[in-house]
């Protein structure tokens, strides 16, 4: 288990089968959509095909409103959830479920920061390279630099914090789109995790560093997977309780308005960016003391993933909307499909396939069911 | 004159609400027809059904008397029938010549033949007096007015019979407005027919041949001839005597609270000083360009001087940035509501309660049931008509304009601009709004409103403030302030 863990280097563990039952009701809108646009267009004029169209629509709008807003996600998952339990019998069982929440504990991490930072209409696609970034620094403090694992951890997660933190002073006061900010700092990061570790993985760590992975509380629930759900709930306090948090979507809905409304927009765009830098090196240390070794190339891609499951979860990359509980919908979401998968027997590749078409569909369903208004 | 398009018994309804009962509209060749009404009337939804965007329920419309069925905003423009929208829908980054010519640009052996899309567009803007513009022109480096004539041309060069303007002088001034109109006049004599929605009545008698007014879906009046006075067009549009079109303002005016000096932004204004006392409301009039909105961003923290001082209560203040500025108490309305006001996809909750954010905070927390109590009180305070578990988009624009106005009450503001804060709202928001401007006022508050309609500054300010070019070129009490005076201020230097 612990090789090939979420493996966050690869992004391509996937599968197929699933696909129609789950990808829900967007797919299944879609394809029904499509047939009526199509025939009668060929048979007459514009007319008739103005009208189809718009029955077409009609029909999956209705189907897609039902939903209550924020449950898309969460339906599309129980689907998911309940298409895999009866293709695959080993799939609903206690062991397996810790299992994929164990596999998604990174992804549902740095996922975290994903959704503040897309909250705010930004992106980061530096978590990847400095999740890598803050492992490997933990790993030479450690290995190299002999202080104690207590102080490495501190020292990894401090210097994801600075990434970070040079992401937000990078994008406020340099005025860099945030695109540009991270994507340099994609490459610094991962630059400097190469440098530090010398291409080599860093490995061998104490023993209770390693059981922050590997300890299952009464033998079941992985203590990685509780502190994942402690840093949900956090978030969800953050942005339903403090000012942050609320202003955040003001932000991102409209910078303008939010600034001459009074709010630091500077301050809370480097907080956010901040702790996401953080909670990305943090995930680099999960997954060091999951793999024992601090890896170089460890979190190649995750970017991609953490937005996927930001977006699956229902927020808008255009900013102003998205929730920490639909982030972890959208992870399940990832991780249900990759176990599941597996345990079908269906090869990275397909699985890669699936995902893609989940995130257009989940996509597509949100757009259609925000037409309505 | 013969028949261009002909309305009968137009007929919309959308889910709960009768946009349109029964509607009849007939437009001549070279007409201008004043279509006017409360927002809601249903004035959007008959040049929807015009344009193509809706299909109406019950009714028919014939152009040039055969069956007119617009599916579609093209089958309109195919038809001859052009829109002009309030906000232009140019391409800011294009050339005046690409954006005429969009999605038909002149062909040489596939590519584009620049000289020709040239020499076309040349063509168009002469015809809407803009003969003298380089058609290479990107429309981001022309301002509001000259926008709004290459829309025109625009849809001209799509051979349109008939042109819907929607509040084209919205964002114009006095003197564009004025070429705006010379223009229409031009058109309409080589037979061009114009649908001109307006909430500016006083210029009604100006630009239109007939007067169309819709109340509640209805054809409430027609006056076949455009020299209307204004009262006998709003005793139409809200079906009710509105008695003084603006308000006294409070007579007592108390001790100085704002002074700026010597302020200076570069490229936007130079040198300008005045005062506001509590209990007044101070008008700053000027032409577009005059840098009014200008100096009202810096003395709210939005843009920053470049040089000048600022006083409050004779206290030497500094003002950086809008967080310094509330926390002084000095905020702003602005112009821009939409844009600068209202973040549109949350809920009016969320938007009324933005600025206080921090003050509702309690040991670290804020909750969102203190946040819809103090929503539903300032809702209250305005009078707004609207729920705050709504999103702020879907409001009436005078009820947005409530809302950003709402949002600084708890914050217990000391001087309150307003920047154009009845644009775009119907008469009885207006109403709405000078009482709130009043009530502030009353309350001691400093006021300062910016309006392109020098009626309405004269109507309710104490004293006017003018600027021209940038420059303060004159102060007039309220006494002495007319609309002669204040406008050979204006036009000096």
């Amino acid at each position: 288990m612990t090789e090939e863990g979420p493996d966050p280097r690869n992004p391509s563990e996937e599968g197929s089968a699933v696909d129609e039952a789950h990808g829900g009701q967007g797919e299944v809108g879609a394809r029904d959509a499509t047939p009526g646009q199509d025939s009668p267009a060929e048979v007459d004029a514009k007319t008739a095909d103005v009208d189809d169209t718009a029955r077409g629509d009609r029909w999956l709008r209705r189907l897609t409103a039902r939903l209550p807003s924020s449950g898309g996600p969460l339906i599309g998952l129980l689907l998911l959830v309940a298409v895999l339990s009866v293709l695959s019998p080993a799939f609903l069982s206690v062991n397996n479920l810790f299992n994929v929440l164990q596999q998604i504990s990174v992804l549902a991490t740095l996922a975290i920061g994903g959704t503040l930072v897309i909250i705010s209409r930004g992106i980061d696609l530096s978590v990847g390279s400095v999740l890598a970034l803050g492992g490997a620094v933990a790993g030479w403090t450690f290995a190299e630099a002999g202080l104690p694992m207590g102080v490495a951890i501190v020292a990894g997660i401090a210097v994801g914090a600075a990434a970070g933190g040079v992401n937000g002073l990078l994008i406020t006061y340099g005025r860099l789109p945030p695109f540009i900010a991270t994507l340099a700092m994609l490459s610094m990061a991962r630059g400097a995790a190469l440098v530090i570790t010398e291409g080599q993985p860093i490995s061998g760590y104490p023993d209770w560093f390693r059981l922050i992975a590997t300890y299952d509380l009464f033998g079941v629930i992985p203590f990685s997977v509780l502190l994942v759900a402690l840093l949900y709930v956090l978030a969800w306090l953050f942005l339903r309780y403090r000012p942050t948090g609320r202003a955040l979507y003001a932000i991102g809905g409209n910078e303008e308005v939010a600034r001459l409304s009074g709010i630091n927009v500077r301050r809370a765009k480097l907080k956010v960016y901040t702790v996401s830098g953080a909670l990305a090196a943090l995930g680099g240390l999960l997954l060091t003391a999951r793999l024992n070794s601090a890896q170089p190339n460890a979190g190649f891609t995750l970017e991609l993933d953490v937005i996927a499951a930001v977006v699956i979860g229902g927020a808008s990359l255009t900013g102003g909307s998205g929730t920490v509980t639909g982030t972890l919908v959208g992870a399940l979401i990832i991780g249900v499909i990759r176990n599941g998968l597996n345990l079908l027997g269906v090869s990275s590749f397909w699985q890669s396939i699936v995902i893609g078409a989940v995130i257009a569909g989940a996509v597509m369903t949100d757009t259609l069911r925000n037409r309505e208004d | 004159m013969t028949a261009l398009l002909e309305a009968r018994g137009l007929t919309k309804d959308f889910p709960g609400i009768r946009a349109l009962d029964e509607v009849d509209l007939t437009v001549r060749r070279g007409e201008v027809i004043a279509l006017l009404g409360e927002n809601g009337a249903g004035k959007s939804t008959l040049v929807k059904l015009l344009s193509g965007v809706h299909q109406p329920d019950a009714g028919e419309l014939r152009l040039r008397g055969e069956p007119y069925t617009p599916q579609r905003p093209a089958d309109a423009i195919d038809a001859g029938i052009g829109m002009v929208h309030q906000e232009t829908n140019l391409l800011l980054g294009l050339s005046v010549a690409e954006n005429i010519f969009l999605g038909r640009l002149p062909l040489a052996r596939g590519m584009v033949d620049y000289p020709a899309l040239r020499r076309a567009a040349h063509e168009q803007l002469t015809r809407v007096g803009l003969g003298d513009l380089d058609p290479d022109t990107p429309v981001g480096k022309l301002s509001v007015a000259v926008r709004q004539k290459a829309e025109i041309a625009k849809a001209l060069s799509l051979d349109a019979a008939l042109l819907i303007l929607d509040e084209p002088t919205a964002s114009l001034s006095q003197q564009d407005a004025e070429v705006l109109f010379t223009l229409i006049d031009e058109l309409a004599a080589e037979g061009v027919a114009f649908v001109y929605i307006s909430h500016r009545l006083e210029e009604v008698p100006r630009v239109g041949d007939s007067v169309v007014v819709l109340r509640d879906g209805r054809r409430v009046v027609m006056w076949d001839h455009g020299d209307v006075a204004s009262e006998e067009i709003v005793r139409a549009m809200v079906g009710r005597e509105v008695t003084r079109k603006y308000p006294e303002p409070p007579a007592t005016v108390g001790a100085e609270v704002l002074r700026v000096e010597g302020l200076t932004r570069a490229g936007a204004f130079e040198d300008v000083s005045f005062t506001v006392h509590a209990g007044e409301i101070v008008g700053i009039a000027g032409l577009v360009g005059a840098g009014r909105t200008e100096v009202a961003r810096v003395i709210a923290g939005a843009d920053r001087a470049d040089r000048g001082t600022f006083s409050l209560d004779g206290r030497r203040i500094r003002v950086r940035s809008p967080e310094q500025a509330i926390g002084h108490g000095i905020v702003l309305v602005p112009e821009d509501r939409k844009d600068q006001g209202l973040v549109l996809d949350l809920l009016v909750r969320d938007n009324v309660t933005l600025p206080s954010l921090e003050q509702e905070t309690r040991a670290g927390v804020v909750r969102p049931a203190a946040l819809s109590r103090l929503s539903a009180l300032l809702a209250g305070e305005v009078d707004l008509r609207g729920r705050p578990e709504q999103s702020a988009r879907t409001l009436s624009g005078g009820n947005q304009q409530k809302v950003v106005v709402a949002k600084w009450l708890p914050r217990g503001p000391r001087i309150v601009i307003f920047d154009e804060p009845t644009r775009g709202v119907d008469v009885g928001a207006k109403q709405a709004i000078y009482q709130i401007i009043h009530r502030l006022c009353a309350q001691g508050v400093g006021i300062i409103v910016i309006s392109s309609e020098l009626p309405e500054v004269l109507g309710i300010a104490h004293r006017v403030v003018v600027l021209a070019k940038g420059r303060r070129t004159g102060e007039v009490p309220r006494a002495e302030a007319d609309e002669q005076t204040v406008m050979r201020l204006a036009v000096k230097g």
